[in-house]
């Protein structure tokens, strides 16, 4: 079993946290792992993304092939269709659905959205309301790695819940219960679909 | 104590080295080399690592502690090579004693960068060796065996990465850690590059060519795998699209050490009716090959545009040259719009591009001349402010130029770290020549571009430009801010009237590292 996986967002907004979670339960897990990550200048406000692979065999190539994706994972609505290109047709797509402008010519929200909901597997939260709901505002990526969480498969949701904790353990228990509670909030998101 | 962890191929690199036993760390940061200096910083105190002023300062810095007998490394982008070339290619000539690998991390596709070079070329001009890693694990255990093979031969070995291998993530079996060498003062006069001495090392270099051959046709990172009618010479990360292909018809003959073990590939021509070379960067093999074998073999890569002549190798284009059509469900997406990166909100290069600009629109001659750091983005919209941009503190000695010419204003831009990484020479024939330009040395406190390392003239700019012989009333400090624009806009209007050198230094600290300074 193998699981492709594209996480995407701006530069800043933290898309490593969730690649590091998920990083940190596949190792625990004994999985093969790659994750090509965007350092330099695209992280002062450009796009960026990054390719993880995980499986049960070993994996070759650091980045994904286009039509190959069985996940894109995003922090921002534009930044998911912007790698349609390398998602499988059976793909799934995992977004905030509250756009981030720090451009003059982002497209119109409304039409941007239709075009997300036309595609055949798509989730989408505004994350970040999410996560202010549950008293934890820094915690929109978790709520965003829980809504992906049914679809990652060959990583259990109580695996990735674990790994939270060990990820965020220097920070404290109050850190950590606040990012699993996110977490999960996501995960109900994610599993209603 | 062997163990496995998760690393970049960065951090790999760097833990290799340090296991190596390594004494000494020379570097300039630069995307996307800079991890593996501050892997070392964070985790080896007993190693010396800070940062350098320049890739020319690292190499002879290194240089120095390998003729004392210790392990050094050095660690760059690929432009490092040209800014250190000069002591590079003569540190090959002169031989080594302690092992000294330089780590060349070369960014194809430009994700970071203003050229695609490649260095491999830098080490065939230098005649040394080359270790090019697959993978991560390989990049762990060759830096190892780069250290020592540097010391068996006594010449440098060029580590050569590109970003996809030195920004992704993988686990990596980790093994004993080695102690440092001992301190070894005995000298040697070939190290003295007099024109008879000289003669005598070129002709030592040229005598250990047939060794670095031969440790290339012996090595296990080289090696011939499949029975397939097709040849493939697969070269680093290469290696890893063609395996992810998963075609069975060819025979692949991987390399990650050079020179290019020519034994090998003859035997791989002998078995094959064709050769695919599958190599990040630019052609080096495809060119060394189609020279080994000769005219009438037939022989494809980027040169016969079987695959793309300029950017890096992905697993699609790969698969493209291997003849496994791309699989695509979904086109691109109708609502997209690009997402360049920008200046931070709050960055005090915003105030001083508004403040140039502002001035600049006063005169219709002005050109700013920039240089590479963040505030290259001042190219950019909103502020489209730049003239130029070319390489390492070329701001200053383009506007140089540029007011030589006739042009004015001419108007340099350069942050703090590259002003003193290769832009003081430049302020010197400016000043020894009385040159009319205005330089605006940005100076945010840290290295910002490649995350906030500490900059090496921090705290010691005004003096630098005294000392270079800039007049004291034309030395100027202000705070980039947009409260302080009247202020800002006089000073520059009045520096660009001055007929002479003129440094403003607007200083405000990076918006980066003053949040973690919060924290």
């Amino acid at each position: 079993m193998k699981k492709d996986i594209i996480l995407s967002g701006v530069g800043g907004q933290g898309i490593l946290s969730i690649a590091t979670v998920i990083g940190e339960a596949a190792t625990a897990a004994g999985l093969f792992l790659k994750q090509a990550e965007v350092h330099g200048m695209s992280q002062r406000g450009g796009d960026v993304q990054s390719n993880l692979r995980l499986s049960d065999e070993v994996i070759y190539s650091d980045l994904i092939p286009t039509g190959s994706a069985d996940l894109i994972i995003s922090m921002e609505p534009m930044e998911a269709l912007r790698y349609l290109p390398y998602l499988s047709r059976n793909g799934r797509v995992v977004t905030s659905s509250k756009p981030f402008v720090n451009i003059p010519d982002y497209p119109d929200k409304d039409v941007l959205l239709a075009e997300l909901d036309s595609l055949p597997d798509v989730v989408r939260l505004d994350i970040e309301e999410a996560a202010r709901a549950c008293g934890n505002p820094k915690g929109a990526n978790m709520v965003l790695l829980g809504m992906a969480a049914p679809a990652i498969g060959i990583l259990g949701a109580d695996e990735l819940r674990a790994a939270i904790g060990r990820v965020f353990a220097r920070k404290g228990d109050a850190i950590v219960a606040s990012n699993q509670k996110a977490f999960d909030i996501g995960l109900e998101a994610g599993l209603v679909k | 104590m062997s163990e496995k962890r998760l690393l970049l191929g960065d951090e790999a690199i760097a833990l290799g080295a340090l296991h190596a036993g390594l004494s000494g760390v020379y570097a300039y940061p630069g995307t996307p080399s800079t991890e593996v200096t501050e892997f070392i910083q964070a985790n080896a105190p007993e190693v010396r690592s800070r940062w350098c002023t320049n890739e020319k300062t690292a190499m002879e810095a290194a240089l120095g502690m390998s003729y004392a007998g210790k392990r050094a490394l050095v660690c760059m982008k690929h432009v490092g090579m040209n800014v250190c070339a000069d002591a590079f290619v003569n540190s090959a000539v002169t031989g080594v004693k302690g092992g000294l690998v330089v780590l060349a991390a070369d960014d194809p596709s430009m994700h970071s960068s203003q050229n695609e070079q490649d260095s491999r070329f830098y080490a065939q001009f230098a005649m040394v060796p080359v270790f090019e890693p697959s993978d991560q694990q390989e990049a762990y255990d060759m830096i190892r065996e780069a250290f020592v093979f540097s010391e068996e031969l006594g010449l440098p070995v060029l580590f050569r990465v590109v970003t996809r291998l030195a920004h992704s993530r993988a686990a990596v079996l980790t093994g004993e850690a080695g102690g440092q060498n001992a301190l070894d003062p005995s000298s040697d006069r070939g190290w003295v590059l007099l024109p008879a001495i000289a003669r005598r090392q070129y002709l030592k270099l040229i005598d250990k060519q047939p060794r670095l051959l031969e440790a290339s046709e012996r090595t296990p990172h080289n090696s011939l795998e499949g029975t397939g009618p097709r040849g493939v010479i697969a070269c680093g990360i290469g290696y890893n699209y063609v395996k992810e292909a998963g075609i069975q018809d060819v025979t692949v003959l991987k390399v990650s050490q050079y020179p290019l073990p020519e034994a090998q590939v003859k035997a791989l021509a002998a078995r094959c009716s064709s050769i695919l070379v599958v190599e990040d960067g630019q052609p080096v093999v495809e060119q060394g090959v189609k020279a080994l074998l000769g005219a009438g073999y037939p022989v494809e890569g980027r040169l016969t545009g079987r695959l793309p002549r300029t950017g890096e190798l992905t697993p699609d284009n790969v698969a493209s040259a291997l003849g496994v059509p791309a699989s695509r469900a979904f086109g691109s997406a109708q609502n997209l719009a690009p997402r360049p990166p920008q200046l931070c909100p709050g960055c005090g290069h915003r105030d001083v591009y508004a403040a140039l600009n502002q001035v600049a629109a006063e005169y219709p001659g002005a050109r700013i001349f920039g240089d590479i750091g963040c505030y290259t983005l001042g190219a950019l919209p909103p502020f489209s402010a730049l003239a130029s941009c070319v390489d390492m503190g070329a701001s200053i000695t383009m506007a140089k130029g540029a007011a030589d010419a006739g042009v004015f204003p001419a108007i340099a831009i350069i942050g703090d770290s590259t002003f003193t990484h290769s832009g003081m020479t430049g302020l010197l024939d400016a000043v020894n020549d009385h040159s009319r330009i205005t330089v605006v040395i940005s100076d945010n406190l840290t290295t910002a571009m490649t995350g906030g390392q500490d900059s090496a003239g921090t705290s010691k700019f005004e003096a630098i430009c005294l000392g270079l012989g800039v007049e004291p009333e034309h030395v100027r400090v202000v705070v980039p801010l947009p409260a302080n624009m009247p202020e800002i806009t006089r000073i520059i209007r009045e520096e660009i009237e001055y007929d002479g050198v003129s440094v403003i230094i607007p200083r405000r600290e990076c918006m980066q590292t003053l949040r973690r300074h919060k924290k």
